[in-house]
C-alpha cells in the first residue's frame, strides 16, 4: 500500500549497499530519484571500491518493509544500479567518521581528554582553547560521544555518511557485470 | 588489487582537448565517416524508417548528413514537442520505436513535454537533442541547456555523448533500451563535438548494458498459484492495462478470457485490445468508466490486473478500490508490483509471455479440478450492463450532443481506422462512444494528459499508417477546441507531408472538463475556462454582428490558411454530410468544425478521490452505492 513519505519516524534502520557502474552522473541519477520518490534518507555515502568499474553508494534510512521494496525496485530500475544488498545489521560492520572540534582550556580539557580516552578516539589538534577530534565507529557510539563533549561546547562539527562491508570473506561485487565505458 | 579510481560519480565532462585514444585501444575497422554521419547510418542500420524533428544550430551536422540518399523518411514538424508526440503516435499506431532529432536548448526543453508523456504511458522512443560542444558544456552558450539533467526523471536512460566513436553503440542501446521490458523513452545528447569528430562507423555494436537484464518470462511458481485462484474464484475480473497492448496481447487476453469465462475491463490506453462487440468487454473502469466495468471491479473477488498500474483515475479511494478481491498483478515492470496495492499473486513478465504460460497451466488445473461456474457473476454484471449502459442527453440549447458527434464518427468511419484524442471531455467521450474494433486503433495521452497531444500525435500515426498500411488505415482525431489550439501549427506539417489527417473538432467554446470541474466543485465559477471560439449558432455570421460572438479562431479559415479543408457543422444534418465528405477526402487533411453544447457533461463520474463504488451515473443516480459485501 503507498505509505508516503515513505520514510517514517520509528521505522527500522536499514542500511542499503548499492554497487554501481562507476561513471558521471550516477549519483545525480540516484539521489534525484530519492527526492522526487519522496523517500527521507539519513545518510548517503559514494566511494570508489576494490573495482575500477563500480562504484558504491551506502544509503541508510528509517523505513518500513513496503517502501524499502519499492525504493530497492526503483533503485534497480535505473540502468546504471547493478547490484542492491539490505544489509543485515547483525552480520555488517558499519562506520561513520566524525571530526568534532570542542571548547577546551586549562581547566576542562583533562576532563575532555578522559573522555577521548575512554572511547578510544583521537585528538588531532591542540589549541589553548580548543581541541580537535576524530572519532570512528557505529552512529550510537558517536551520538554518545556527542553528548558528552556537548557539556564542553562544541564549537564545529563534520559528520559522514555511514559506511558498511559484510563480515566474512565475501564481497558484494562477486559476479557482478561492471563496466569500463567513462562516458554518460 | 586494482587501485580505486577518482570517484567519477561526481564529476563532470573533462574539459580540454579531447583525449586521443591510444593506438592500441583506437578502432581503426569499419568506414571513416563524421559523427553526424554516423547517426544517420546507425538509425538507418537499426532499421529505422521514418523520423521527426526540427533542426537547430546544435544538431546542424546531423541535419546535414540527412539527404536524398537517407533511408529514412523525415518529417519536419513546427514545434518541437509536436516532433516528440509524432514519434508517439507513430511508435503506438505501428509498434515500433519512434525516433526524432532536435537542437539542443529550447529544442530540447520543449520535447521534454513529450518525453514525460511517453514515460508515463510507456511509449518506446529515441529523442536525439544536440549540444553544445565539449569545451562549451557548464558555461551557459548559446542554446546550452544540461537535457540530460532536466530529464532525469522522466526518462527511462539517457546519454551525453561527447565522443564519435560512441555513436554507433549509444544509438544500439537506447534504441534496445527503449523497445525492451518496460518500453520508454530514452535520450540521446549529442555534443557537436561528438558529431563534427570522425570515428571508423562498424556495424552491429555489441551493447555494454550491465546493470539491465528485464525480466520477460515469469517462473512456474506463481503461474500454477494464479491457475490455482483462478479455479478459487467465482467473480473474476481482468483488469487490462496499456502493458497489454505494448505487449501486443489482444489474442492472449481474449483467451485467457474464453477460458475462464471472467468479464474484460479495460483503462483509457488499452481501449480496443479486444473488440468491443465482444460480449465479455465490459468497456472502461474508473473515473468515467461504464457502470458494468467499475461495478464488476468494486463487487470481484479475483481482480487480474494485465499489464495495468493501479493509477489513481482508476481506482479513486485505493482502500476502497475492489475491496473483497485477491490480486494477480502481471507487469513486466516489479517496481509497479506491490506500488499501490498489495498483490496476492505477483508475476513479473512480459504479458504475451506470461498469458501464453498462463493458459496452458489454468487448462490443465481445470482438467482435474473443474471450471468455477460463473453464472451469477454474469448475471450480476449482465443485469449492471443493462440497467446502465452509456447514454446521453440530446442538447437542450440546439446544439450538437458532442456523444452523438463521436457514434456518429464511429458509425461512418472504416473498421480499420486509428482513433486519435487529445485531452479533455472529447478524450473521455471518445473512449466510451467509439465502437473499437482492433488493438492499435486507438491513441491518447493517458498518465500524463497532455492537452495538444491530439494533432502531432495523428500526424505521426498516420506517417506509420503510411508506412506499414499501405494508408489503408485512414486517421480520424476528435479533439477539442482547447486542445487543438495548444499544436494547431502542424496543420502546416500535414498539409506539406500530404497526410490526410481527417480533425473532428468538438468545439463547445470553452475548456469543457475544466468547466465540469467548475460546474461540480466549484459552484459554477467560470475562472478562466471560456475561449469564445465557438459561439455562434445555425444562422450566425461568423466575425460579425453581435458584440458577444467573437470566434476567434475561425477553425475552417485556420484550416483553409494552412491549405487543409475546413467544414462546419452545427446541425445533425450537416454533421453527417461533412464526416461523408470527410471519409472520402484522402489527399488532403479535412478539419470539421462540431459546434456542441458547452454544459454537456461527462457521465458516469466518480470524483477524484472518492469510492467507486460512490460512482454517479448520471445527477442524482449512484447505482453501485451500497451493492458491495
Amino acid at each position: 500500500m503507498a505509505n508516503y513519505p515513505a520514510s517514517q519516524p520509528g521505522s527500522q534502520r536499514h542500511t542499503l549497499s548499492v554497487l554501481v557502474e562507476n561513471r558521471p552522473g550516477v549519483l545525480a541519477r540516484i539521489s534525484g530519484l530519492f527526492a522526487r520518490r519522496a523517500f527521507n534518507i539519513n545518510s548517503l555515502s559514494v566511494s570508489p571500491t576494490e573495482r575500477p568499474d563500480i562504484s558504491r553508494v551506502t544509503v541508510t534510512a528509517d523505513v518500513d518493509q513496503i517502501p524499502l521494496e519499492q525504493i530497492i525496485k526503483q533503485l534497480n530500475k535505473l540502468l546504471h544500479v547493478l547490484k542492491i544488498v539490505d544489509l543485515d545489521s547483525a552480520n555488517t560492520v558499519n562506520r561513520e567518521l566524525v571530526l568534532v572540534k570542542v571548547a577546551a582550556d586549562a581547566k576542562t580539557r583533562s576532563d575532555v581528554l578522559e573522555i577521548v580516552q575512554t572511547f578510544r578516539v583521537r585528538v588531532v589538534d591542540m589549541h589553548p582553547e580548543s581541541l580537535v577530534i576524530e572519532a570512528t565507529g557505529s552512529g550510537e557510539k558517536l551520538d554518545s560521544l556527542l553528548a558528552l563533549l556537548d557539556d564542553y561546547g562544541i564549537i564545529e562539527l563534520v559528520r559522514s555518511g555511514s559506511v558498511a562491508l559484510t563480515r566474512g570473506p565475501r564481497a558484494l561485487s562477486e559476479k557482478v557485470v561492471g563496466s569500463e565505458i567513462k562516458g554518460r | 588489487m586494482a587501485l580505486p579510481t577518482p570517484l567519477q560519480a561526481f564529476s563532470a565532462v573533462p574539459k580540454g582537448p579531447v583525449e586521443k585514444l591510444s593506438a592500441d585501444k583506437r578502432i581503426v575497422n569499419g568506414e571513416k565517416m563524421t559523427g553526424a554521419q554516423a547517426v544517420v547510418r546507425a538509425l538507418e542500420d537499426l532499421g529505422v524508417e521514418d523520423v521527426f524533428g526540427l533542426p537547430g544550430g546544435a544538431i546542424l551536422p546531423v541535419y546535414d548528413a540527412i539527404n536524398d540518399e537517407t533511408k529514412f523518411r523525415f518529417v519536419l514538424v513546427r514545434h518541437e514537442q509536436a516532433a516528440g508526440h509524432a514519434a508517439e503516435g507513430y511508435a503506438v499506431a505501428t509498434g515500433k520505436v519512434g525516433v526524432c532529432i532536435v537542437t539542443s536548448g529550447p529544442g530540447a526543453t520543449n520535447v521534454v513535454t513529450a518525453i514525460a508523456d511517453a514515460n508515463m504511458d510507456s511509449i518506446p522512443m529515441v529523442v536525439i537533442t544536440g549540444q553544445v560542444g565539449v569545451n562549451a558544456i557548464g558555461t551557459d552558450a548559446f542554446q546550452e541547456a544540461d537535457i540530460v539533467g532536466i530529464t532525469y526523471p522522466v526518462v527511462k536512460h539517457s546519454y551525453l555523448v561527447t565522443s564519435a566513436q560512441d555513436i554507433p553503440r549509444v544509438l544500439t542501446e537506447a534504441y534496445h533500451i527503449a523497445r525492451t521490458g518496460r518500453p520508454g523513452p530514452v535520450v540521446v545528447d549529442l555534443t557537436k563535438t561528438a558529431q563534427t569528430e570522425e570515428l571508423f562507423y562498424s556495424w552491429p555494436q555489441r551493447m555494454i548494458l550491465p546493470g539491465y537484464n528485464p525480466t520477460t518470462k515469469a517462473h512456474g511458481r506463481v503461474l500454477s498459484n494464479a491457475a490455482k485462484l483462478f479455479g478459487q474464484s467465482y467473480r473474476p475480473v481482468l483488469y487490462v492495462g496499456g502493458g497489454a497492448v505494448r505487449s501486443d496481447a489482444g489474442e492472449q487476453v481474449k483467451r485467457l478470457s474464453d477460458v475462464t469465462g471472467a468479464p474484460i475491463v479495460t483503462t483509457l490506453p488499452a481501449r480496443g485490445i479486444v473488440p468491443e462487440s465482444d460480449p465479455a468487454v465490459l468497456g472502461m473502469l474508473g473515473m468515467h468508466g461504464t457502470i458494468a466495468a467499475t461495478g464488476a471491479v468494486q463487487q470481484c473477488d479475483l481482480l487480474v490486473s494485465i499489464g495495468a498500474r493501479f493509477d489513481d483515475r482508476v481506482t479513486g479511494s485505493l482502500p476502497d478500490f475492489a475491496p473483497a478481491a485477491r490480486v494477480i498483478h502481471i507487469d513486466i515492470d516489479p517496481a509497479e508490483i506491490g506500488k499501490n496495492r498489495q498483490v496476492d499473486v505477483p508475476i513479473v513478465g512480459d504479458v504475451s509471455t506470461v498469458l501464453d504460460d498462463l493458459i496452458p497451466e489454468i487448462e490443465r488445473y481445470q482438467a482435474i479440478n473443474g471450471k468455477p461456474d460463473l453464472e451469477a457473476w454474469w448475471d450480476t454484471v449482465n443485469d449492471l450492463r443493462e440497467k446502465y449502459p452509456m447514454q446521453y442527453d440530446e442538447s437542450p440549447d440546439g446544439t450538437l450532443a458532442p456523444q452523438w458527434v463521436v457514434e456518429e464518427l464511429s458509425r461512418q468511419a472504416s473498421p480499420d481506422t486509428i482513433w486519435v484524442s487529445g485531452v479533455g471531455q472529447h478524450q473521455m467521450w471518445a473512449a466510451q462512444f467509439i465502437d473499437f474494433h482492433k488493438p492499435h486503433s486507438w491513441i491518447s495521452s493517458g498518465g500524463l494528459g497532455t492537452m495538444g497531444f491530439g494533432l502531432p500525435a495523428a500526424l505521426g500515426a498516420q506517417v506509420g499508417s503510411d508506412r506499414d498500411f499501405d494508408g489503408k488505415k485512414p486517421v480520424w482525431l476528435i479533439d477539442g477546441d482547447g486542445s487543438f489550439q495548444m499544436t494547431s501549427e502542424e496543420l502546416a506539417a500535414l498539409f506539406f507531408n500530404h497526410l490526410p489527417v481527417k480533425i473532428a473538432i468538438l468545439n463547445n467554446s470553452v475548456y469543457g472538463m475544466v468547466r465540469q470541474w467548475q460546474t461540480l466543485f466549484y459552484k459554477n465559477h467560470y475562472s478562466a475556462t471560456n475561449l469564445m471560439d465557438g459561439e455562434a449558432r445555425q444562422g450566425d455570421v461568423i466575425g460579425e454582428g453581435a458584440d458577444e460572438i467573437m470566434d476567434v479562431p475561425d477553425f475552417v479559415k485556420l484550416a483553409e490558411a494552412y491549405g487543409c479543408i475546413g467544414m462546419r457543422a452545427f446541425t445533425k444534418e450537416q454533421a453527417e454530410e461533412a464526416i461523408r465528405k470527410a471519409n472520402e477526402i484522402n489527399d488532403r487533411p479535412v478539419l470539421i468544425d462540431f459546434r456542441v453544447w458547452k454544459d454537456a457533461m461527462v457521465w458516469p463520474m466518480v470524483a477524484a478521490g472518492a469510492s467507486n463504488s460512490d460512482v454517479t451515473y448520471k445527477p442524482g443516480v449512484q447505482p453501485l452505492k451500497g451493492i458491495q459485501d
